[in-house]
């Protein structure tokens, strides 16, 4: 299994024509991932890539029965086209967009509390369960099908996390990038509940950065409830206060949002931290290992009992 | 984006905000003659820099007399001021703000910002005007009044009696409170702003409530839909080579190591710093060239991070998605050839065209330092910048 996107996910991609939308439809299309319409207004009735275009995405469902949408469209449409996919009902939207006002998104946060309609992004990489479904603008050919989710707010350091697991062999389940905004859809949180959940994730790996409290709030539901071993770097322990390193979100304000904050929730929460962002892979390795001699030498019972906490580098169990 | 005091006041007086009368100055006749023009007993000469703490700094005086104030403005024209969020190299001081005294009776302090945690505006009052919100929020949290703002009905007049009650202003100046706090939210919303601080907002002796100071600073992002902002800023606050990166789109900040990193993608180029400190080394910059990168941009990143004297060593650390290795390399070597670097340079590359892209810096004729993963190119780079001290 993954998590959020699989071979039942039927795509429509709002912005196809354009530049940025034409270029990742193509290389979800080459992924064998299910684009089955296209939505550009004024367009309708067209093709493109072989897809069908249409004017709005409630006809793009209602004609084609897409069930997730990915948004390629320039920042000042962007929270639009949200919208819109919000209101046709589709349960998930995927904002590649990098850019989006904050207020917009204060707006679209607002529409979007009692929508059935889960949001990632904006200005992520997207998801993918390697194998199944690419819904993003991720390198595919540096991922394997496996039991690692990754979760993370950067895109390139993503890639950077996923290269090393697949290079020693290590596959993932779903990787979800949730984007680099204050404001962003879906967060730490809501994905590890997802990773969580999934019988097939055996483990996670968490790539936060400074700013905000979205780690610390992981850490606190991870320390509670999640007994799949955890790996957590946070990227920016040398970033200087006060300023905006390229996301928009990551700025470390009034002492609050360091990587030092942020490694200590993980650590009393009993993620497995690590300092290098070199060391991602070989810590999962190590940690998938050692999770596995346990649970088959010892009863699940007993391991659940026994909890650490005290040793920044060992887990929980 | 950050703009003076001055600028944030007549944008807040736009929308209705109380403020008091002012000029800005650029020399001391023009100081002399604002004093005079607003004929209060007492002048308030304030130096305008994008940074808090300038009146412990030095940066803000009283004046008397429109004499006093020309001889304040002499000497803090052109001081370096220093204070806690300049950094040690401070600010130089290029304009000043003249303002009228006023009679004070109390500070407060107001603030409206993005919630994170909520995805929501937040209004922020509190009666410990004058002080850093933080250290409030540190030693006395339960001082600080919220009230969380849905953006559909914007601040609701009862939102803000509960903060102007809260504030313990007296009955009569609440309905002033409410029409001030009101407008403070229109001029966030309306503006695209991501911070409105009024630290303080005074109470007078005649009972009026006047924003004493503003910050705003304006969502990047959305300046697009702002136009008339554009000449609000002032590139002397900047950092040059920041200034000169902007022009590029790239997003540069310059620091003080000696290892300069060009890095496709902001997390990475944050993992690039750090692991170049923990190898031992200190970056130099942080340099995000961006997902779809030209070799035209390559080109400019690598002639802005070595016009830093301080750069010994450059770590290029590239994780191709979007962004080629093939073109990278040859933006690089191209830089190569038209900057002729002198540093050397240590190259990492992933991802899309990897072995295309190598290929080209192998046959390029420069010396070029290849890197088999991050923790390897730190380290190469970082003792390449060692010998090089």
């Amino acid at each position: 299994m993954s998590v959020l996107i699989d071979q039942n996910t039927r795509v429509v991609v709002q912005g196809i024509t354009g530049r940025e939308g034409s270029f990742h439809a193509q290389q979800m299309l080459d992924y064998d991932t299910k684009v089955i319409a296209g939505v550009t207004p004024g367009k309708g009735g067209t093709k493109h890539l072989g897809v069908p275009v249409f004017n709005t995405v409630a006809e793009a469902v209602a004609k084609t029965g897409a069930n997730a949408s990915i948004v390629f469209v320039p920042p000042p449409f962007a929270a639009d086209a949200i919208l819109e996919a919000v209101d046709a009902n589709l349960p998930l939207v995927i904002c590649i967009t990098e850019g989006v006002p904050v207020l917009d998104m204060v707006r679209v946060a607002a529409a979007m509390k009692d929508s059935k309609t889960r949001l990632i992004g904006p200005n992520c990489p997207g998801v993918i369960s390697p194998g199944k479904c690419k819904m993003g603008i991720m390198p595919a050919s540096i991922h394997k099908q496996g039991n690692v989710g990754v979760v993370s707010r950067s895109g390139t350091l993503t890639y950077e996390a996923v290269g090393q697991l697949t290079e020693l062999g290590i596959g993932q389940s779903t990787c979800i990038g949730i984007g680099g905004d204050p404001i962003i859809g879906t967060s730490f949180l809501d994905s590890i509940r997802l990773f969580n959940d999934d019988p097939d994730t055996h483990a996670i790996v968490m790539i936060g950065e400074i700013g905000g409290n979205a780690e610390e709030v992981a850490a606190e539901f991870i320390k509670k409830h999640v007994k799949k071993p955890v790996v957590g770097f946070i990227a920016g322990q040398t970033a200087p206060p006060g300023r905006r390193m390229g996301h928009a979100g990551a700025i470390i304000s009034g002492g609050h949002g360091t990587a030092i904050e942020k490694y200590k929730a993980m650590r009393a929460a009993g993620i497995h931290t690590i300092q290098s962002p070199a060391d991602i892979g070989e810590t999962i390795a190590r940690v998938m290992r050692d999770s596995k001699s346990k649970s088959s030498a010892k009863p699940k019972a007993a391991a659940k009992k026994k909890s650490s906490g005290k040793s920044p580098k060992r887990g929980r169990r | 984006m950050k703009i003076h005091e001055y600028q944030a006041k007549a944008i807040l007086a736009k929308f209705g905000v109380p403020v008091p009368r002012g000029e800005v100055v650029f020399n001391k006749d023009e100081a002399r003659a604002a004093a005079q023009r607003l004929g209060t007993p007492v002048v308030v000469v304030k130096a305008q820099i994008h940074a808090g703490g300038r009146g412990k700094a030095g940066g803000v005086k009283l004046a008397k007399s429109a004499d006093e104030a020309a001889a304040h403005a002499e000497r803090i024209l052109g001081m370096q001021l220093v204070t806690p969020q300049t950094g040690p190299e401070g600010r130089i001081v290029r304009r000043l703000l003249i303002e009228e005294g006023l009679d004070i009776k109390r500070e407060l302090y107001l603030s409206i910002l993005v919630d994170r945690a909520v995805s929501a505006p937040v209004f922020m009052a509190s009666t410990a005007g004058g002080m850093e919100i933080e250290e409030v929020a540190k030693d006395n949290p339960e001082a600080i009044l919220r009230e969380t703002i849905h953006p559909a009905t914007g601040l609701l007049p009862f939102q803000a009696r509960k903060l102007a009650f809260g504030l313990g202003l007296a009955p009569e100046v609440v309905n002033a409170a409410v029409q001030f706090l009101q407008s403070l939210y229109r001029a966030f919303m309306e503006t695209d702003a991501s911070l409105v601080e009024i630290n303080p907002c005074v109470v007078t002796g005649d009972g009026r409530l006047v924003a004493l100071d503003a910050k705003v600073t304006f969502d990047d992002n959305a300046l697009y839909r702002h136009p008339e902002f554009k000449d609000l800023r002032d590139l002397e606050e900047e950092t040059p080579l920041e200034v000169e990166a902007s022009k590029f789109k790239l997003n540069y900040i310059k620091l003080d190591g000696t290892v300069g990193c060009m890095v496709n993608g902001a997390g990475l180029a944050m993992a690039t710093m750090d692991i170049i400190k923990l190898s031992g080394g200190s970056p130099a910059n942080f340099l995000d060239v961006g997902g779809g990168a030209s070799e035209e941009q390559v080109k400019n990143a690598f002639r802005i991070l070595l016009s830093d004297p301080n750069v010994k060593a450059v770590f290029v650390n590239i994780f191709g998605g979007i962004l080629r290795c093939d073109v990278l390399a040859s933006g690089v070597v191209n830089a190569a050839k038209e900057l002729k670097f002198k540093v050397p340079v240590v190259v990492r590359m992933e991802g899309t065209n990897v072995e295309k892209g190598q290929e080209i810096l192998c046959n390029s004729g420069f010396n070029f330092t290849i890197a088999k993963g991050m923790k390897d190119g730190a380290q190469k780079a970082v003792a390449l910048a060692e010998g090089a001290r």
